[in-house]
């Protein structure tokens, strides 16, 4: 599911010279308000944050693997995922847009030189105001996310329920979405890539248990609205 | 956090939420919540600080805590501890004295 070995390679192949940690409950959620990744959060040396998770990446550049697109087949759409509009953007045009990912990693090299006096420190208030909103329906969502996980070896009609559930409270938590999809499609469509299959195969649209899927519900976001501009 | 049992000490609590409970109330950083009662009690708690319980077939989901309205309540950094890829822990506390930039991703 989400253990040692879906990262381990992936971790190898990077020889970090930092901690590389696993987060199988997503401790990252509840205790800092991460709902979709990649998201970075920065802290000073006095152990407070100073800007809250946001998208952010070490450069512009997002190569993908030269087999990984191939390597996916046909996918549906979840028959009951929200219709795009006629004239709305494409998948690329909403995941290209928002944050600069070229900017990121300049932001944190002034926040280094700079300290407290860089520009992207933000003060207490201000981390908190730019938090994520969490309302007692994201609280319950969480709660239900939390079992889905638990159930979804032994009990996968009782974990559907809950990944529907946690999608419904907080429908921005794109976590909780892509993490139900991935289990799946790392059985429906399995080998190296499987978990990128986000969404029903095609011809199997009636077999898909949950509202929507990955594409149906990023060209049905606004443009800037799936990694946000914060910077 | 999932649990058996709603009967735990507040030490547990605080284990698994990161609020301590102290005669002021439930505190996280410079934030407390006033609890009211001198035995603590995981619902009135949870209740307090808008934690959710979800329960299923004997275990008891507890999801975070919902008050201002924002995910963060104080800008303190919580008492993160999370295994490394070998299952050794790693706590971010250990990190005071430095910059720490924290990197979420996923392996999809």
């Amino acid at each position: 599911m989400s253990g040692p070995d879906a990262s381990r390679e992936l971790i190898a192949a990077a020889s970090p010279q930092h901690p590389s940690l696993l987060d199988p409950t997503h401790q990252m959620d509840a205790l800092f308000g991460v709902v979709n990744i990649p998201n970075v959060i920065w802290i000073d040396e006095d152990g407070v944050i100073v800007r809250p998770p946001e998208p952010g990446w070490p450069s512009g550049e997002t190569p993908f693997p030269d087999d990984m697109f191939a390597s996916i087949p046909a996918m549906g759409s979840a028959p009951t995922a929200p219709k795009p509009a006629a004239d709305g953007p494409g998948q690329w045009d909403v995941l290209r847009s928002g944050q600069t990912r070229g900017d990121y990693a300049d932001a944190i090299r002034d926040w280094v030189a700079h300290g407290a006096a860089s520009r992207f420190a933000l003060t207490p208030d201000e981390v908190i105001a730019r938090s994520e909103p969490r309302s007692n329906d994201a609280s319950r969502g969480a709660a239900h996310f939390e079992l889905a996980n638990r159930l979804w070896a032994d009990d996968r009609a009782a974990a559907i329920e809950h990944f529907n559930a946690c999608h419904r409270l907080q429908p921005d938590n794109w976590t909780y979405k892509r993490q139900a999809w991935s289990l799946l499609g790392r059985e429906t469509v399995g080998g190296k890539y499987g978990q990128f299959a986000q969404a029903p195969l095609a011809g199997e649209e009636a077999d898909w248990p949950f509202a929507s899927d990955f594409g149906s519900d990023v060209v049905t976001t606004e443009v800037g609205g799936y990694y946000p501009s914060t910077l | 956090m999932i649990v058996d049992t709603l009967d735990m000490t507040a030490d547990e609590f605080a284990a698994g939420t990161g609020w301590q409970i102290k005669p002021e109330g439930a505190c996280k950083g410079e934030v407390c919540v006033p609890l009211g009662g001198s035995t603590f009690d995981t619902r009135v708690t949870a209740e307090r600080l808008g934690m959710a319980i979800v329960e299923h077939d004997g275990m008891w989901a507890i999801g975070p805590e919902s008050i201002g309205d924002r995910a963060l309540t104080t800008a303190e950094a919580p008492d993160l501890v999370l295994g490394d890829i070998d299952g050794k822990e790693f706590a971010l506390s250990s990190l005071r004295g430095q910059k720490v930039v924290i990197v979420s991703w996923a392996p999809y």
